[in-house]
């Protein structure tokens, strides 16, 4: 039986480990495995390689090596930076704000935070996914301790204005932070020029491995720590390190940010033909986010009259791999907050297309995709009581 | 996540289509919740002759849509009103819990097009035994 071939169109779910990064990490499984909080020699091997990978961390944001904290996943830099300075700040005042279309990994945190007495305003974003940073200025009081937005969205790809959000904030003394997870190798990042206090990102979605992140926090930033125990990371990170997953992130990063531009030149040369593609094969699909401050690599589609899941099974069973903002796969019966948020209604909601290029990415895998993906919604059509031949079926929705 | 058999019915789903001048319809569901279900039925002599589908909905809506026709199909119409969500669900060889709901809305489907078809013949509506709502088995509701 010959392998099925495999399309890969799923990168801001997570990417795969580049050779030069697995290259890099191998020999800190088996031979430099020494704890490096020890003395000898071959734990020092270990101590060097994370400050090597911290170095490359910090050129990647224009950080310095001591802002750079490893932890092990994005979703413990989001914990860590929102409870961390909740907490920190909580005699200065009890208001957080963020986006309504954050990642669950800052929404469900700032959740938390509400029972425990902190207030959370969720800035609304336009039909683009764009947070308004007249809105921010509005929505800070005296009370604010942190304003947190992320820098581009997982889902429609938008690319928030984190330069002039940060401003605002850094004019008003309150800790910015930003979840960078998805910009991380496809926007030039500045920390120290775009007004970033805190940012996470994690080594997975830049062909680095899972299971390992950084928060970056500007030095004199007030933050509790959120791992309790031995004295790692400067006393802020506690957990023996590791090492083969951080010297791979250093390594990814370094690679990931060498040339932004060029990188991005040729994925978004594959993303707009497989767009204007689709778009002109299938009638009743829409774009969501926005057209131009978006992330290379990311397309996101409504089609009408069809709902996500089915069409990401036919999809798989052609081999392709995406994802959707329906309820179905999200393991809740609500659709995607993200679409909801840009206002588009619940039903079309439902039949969003997430399709996220990378480096794995071909002309082939863009015809190929061209190919399919039309059969499938037309299937799928054909079998929806909403589908009239491209018409709106009779169906009331509220 | 799901069976074999779902996966059959999804990717050959049996009965898609409506039926003309069909003797029964059933169409439950909402577009804001994320599926809908036409169940069309044709009756002689108190017996499904014929039963169709059309679905907007996830894998196991449209699997359940399938199932759901296939059995209802040569049955009187009191056999197929008997048909309940967890029998969709067992031809299935099962459902995730989530998608228990899809099963449900075959089976509404399924005695909202024998009530129409009795309406339609002047015959009393027969009752719900116990009026489902979408969550008794997943604990998910949805609010539209």
């Amino acid at each position: 039986m010959g392998e099925k071939r495999i399309i890969y169109m799923d990168h801001s779910a997570t990417t795969y480990v580049k050779q030069e990064v697995l290259d890099a990490m191998i020999p800190y499984y088996a031979g430099h495995f020494g704890n490096p909080s020890s003395i000898y020699s071959i734990a020092r091997d270990s101590k060097r390689a994370i400050d090597t990978a911290r170095a490359q961390v910090a050129t990647a944001l224009g950080a310095e090596p001591d802002e750079i904290y490893f932890t092990s996943c994005g979703s413990e830099s989001d914990n860590w930076a929102i409870k961390g300075i909740a907490y920190a700040n909580r005699k200065k005042g009890n208001h957080i704000i963020t986006s309504k279309i954050e990642h669950h990994a800052v929404i469900h945190p700032c959740e938390y935070l509400e029972k425990e007495g902190f207030v959370v305003t969720y800035l609304p974003v336009d039909k683009y996914g764009l947070v308004d940073p007249a809105e921010l200025e509005r929505a800070i009081t005296d009370k604010t301790i942190l304003v947190t937005i992320m820098y581009a969205n997982n889902e429609i790809g938008t690319i928030e204005p984190i330069a002039e959000l940060g401003a605002i904030a850094r004019k008003h003394k309150i800790p910015f932070h930003t979840d960078a997870v998805q910009a991380i190798g496809h926007v030039p990042i500045d920390v120290k020029a775009q007004n970033i206090d805190l940012l996470s990102l994690s080594a997975h979605k830049f062909y680095g491995p899972k299971g390992v992140g950084v928060l970056y926090i500007k030095k004199g930033v007030k933050i509790d720590n959120l791992i309790h125990g031995g004295g790692q990371e400067r006393r802020r990170r506690a957990g023996t390190e590791n090492i083969a997953g951080i010297v791979g992130l250093g390594k990814a990063i370094e690679l990931a940010t060498a040339d932004i531009e060029g990188h991005n030149r040729k994925i978004r040369a594959l993303r707009d033909r497989l767009l204007k593609g689709i778009l002109a094969k299938i009638p009743n699909a829409h774009l969501n986010g926005h057209m131009e401050r978006r992330l290379p690599g990311n397309i996101n589609i409504s089609f009408e009259f069809i709902e996500g899941e089915s069409m990401l099974l036919w999809l798989d069973d052609e081999g392709i791999c995406a994802s959707t903002g329906s309820a179905c796969t999200s393991g809740s019966l609500e659709p995607s907050h993200v679409l909801l948020a840009t206002g588009l209604p619940v039903e079309i909601s439902h039949g969003s297309l997430r399709l996220t290029l990378g480096d794995v990415n071909t002309d082939a895998d863009v015809d190929f995709v061209l190919g399919a993906l039309p059969k499938v919604v037309t299937r799928l059509r054909e079998m929806s009581p909403l589908y009239k031949g491209g018409k709106k079926g009779g169906c009331n929705v509220q | 996540m799901y069976s074999d058999t779902v996966m059959d019915h999804f990717k050959n789903p049996r009965n898609v289509g409506e039926i003309e001048n069909a003797d029964g319809v059933g169409e439950v569901g909402n577009p804001t919740c994320g599926d809908i279900m036409n169940i069309y039925l044709k009756i002689e002599n108190n017996v499904v002759t014929d039963a169709k589908f059309k679905t907007f909905g996830c894998g196991a809506a449209i699997a359940s849509s399938s199932m759901a026709t296939e059995l209802v199909r040569g049955k009187t119409l009191e056999e197929a009103w008997a048909l309940s969500n967890k029998a969709v669900a067992e031809a299935l060889e099962g459902l995730p819990p989530i998608k228990m709901h899809c099963s449900v809305l075959a089976e509404e489907g399924i005695h909202k097009a024998i009530n129409d078809y009795r309406k339609k013949q002047g015959l009393p509506l027969w009752e719900e035994k116990h009026p489902h709502s979408h969550d008794e088995d997943s604990g998910e509701t949805c609010q539209h």
